[in-house]
């Protein structure tokens, strides 16, 4: 499978999905007027990934901002993710913020109420 | 001309506005309105925290005027596609002012849910986030009803609404946003 990298432009983030790596980066801002269309190369991709995955699959999300929109598109990311999490292809998501930034920090204990994966709380020191 | 700009900037100088604008939203406007804001904050010196909270609440406020305009048609006599937004900022709060026409069987629908967004406590409002997160249709407008839901949470003030009926058609919409530093 071929590497996915979409650069990141003022409302959109650069994604870099490795497959052979296992890894994954979204970084950036996600505020797009339409996520879905930006999302879907995305989430096809570890569609794919998900009929053979690596043992270990790391997932880094650092956003510095996400609109709502985004916020569902995410979540899509989250339940691929989720389909593929097991005893012998374990996933982790690195959730990032910035150490003042409660709201990312709520937004991401969100996420790991609704999503059976591992979460890792990182914080970012300015 | 009967028209006086001075009287105008004086209001707005009066009313604290940083910002104001009328006309139709672009998604190129939305960029510019949101870069100007942020090396506005960043002049002001504003700490971190205010500055994320007030630009995310500005994305969402704004995109719910590019997303949610209603408008009869291409031929609709009156300006019903364009808005006003303004932004202000005194001693103790940023606001965020909108306003844009919605059709009256809109209207209803979207002050019943304004108003639920107001009964609700900082608990009740993260567990309606997740619900409508996690369970609810994403339309193809964007975040299927989140938007006013995280206004709401990340302001942590009441969402100040109403509805002025313009005639058979429409209402106009009004929405203030207050974000306390």
């Amino acid at each position: 499978m071929e590497n996915l990298v979409i650069e990141g432009s003022p409302k959109t983030p650069t994604i870099n999905f490795s497959p052979e790596n296992g890894k994954l980066l979204i970084k950036g801002r996600s505020i797009p007027e339409n996520s879905i269309e930006f999302y879907k190369p995305l989430v096809d991709a570890l569609e794919n990934y998900s009929g053979n995955p690596k043992d270990a699959t790391n997932v880094d999300i650092v956003l510095e901002y996400f609109n709502t929109s985004s916020s569902k598109c995410i979540l899509d990311v989250f339940k691929k993710l989720e389909k593929i999490n097991s005893e012998s292809n374990g996933v982790v998501i690195n959730w990032h913020y910035e150490e003042d930034d409660e709201d990312m920090l709520e937004a991401g204990e969100d996420y790991q109420a609704i999503i059976n994966i591992p979460f890792k709380m990182v914080e970012i020191e300015e | 001309m009967a028209l006086n700009i001075y009287d105008f900037y004086n209001k707005m100088e009066k009313d604290n506005i940083m910002l104001s604008f009328k006309g139709n939203v672009t998604s190129e406007l939305l960029t510019s309105v949101l870069q100007i804001m942020e090396s506005k904050m960043e002049k002001l010196n504003e700490p971190n925290r205010v500055k994320k909270k007030v630009y995310n609440i500005l994305v969402e406020a704004l995109q719910n005027l590019y997303h949610h305009l209603d408008k009869k048609g291409e031929n609709d006599p009156k300006a019903h596609s364009t808005v006003i937004f303004m932004i202000g900022k005194d001693e103790q709060a940023y606001s965020i002012f909108t306003g844009n026409y919605i059709l009256n069987v809109n209207a209803e629908k979207l002050r019943l849910k304004l108003e639920k967004i107001n009964s609700l406590d900082a608990d009740e409002l993260k567990a309606y986030y997740k619900e409508v997160l996690n369970n609810g249709m994403m339309s193809d407008k964007g975040g299927g009803g989140l938007g006013m839901i995280d206004i709401a949470r990340k302001s942590g003030q009441k969402l100040e609404f109403d509805f002025q009926k313009v005639d058979d058609d429409y209402s106009f919409y009004s929405l203030n946003i207050n974000i306390p530093q």
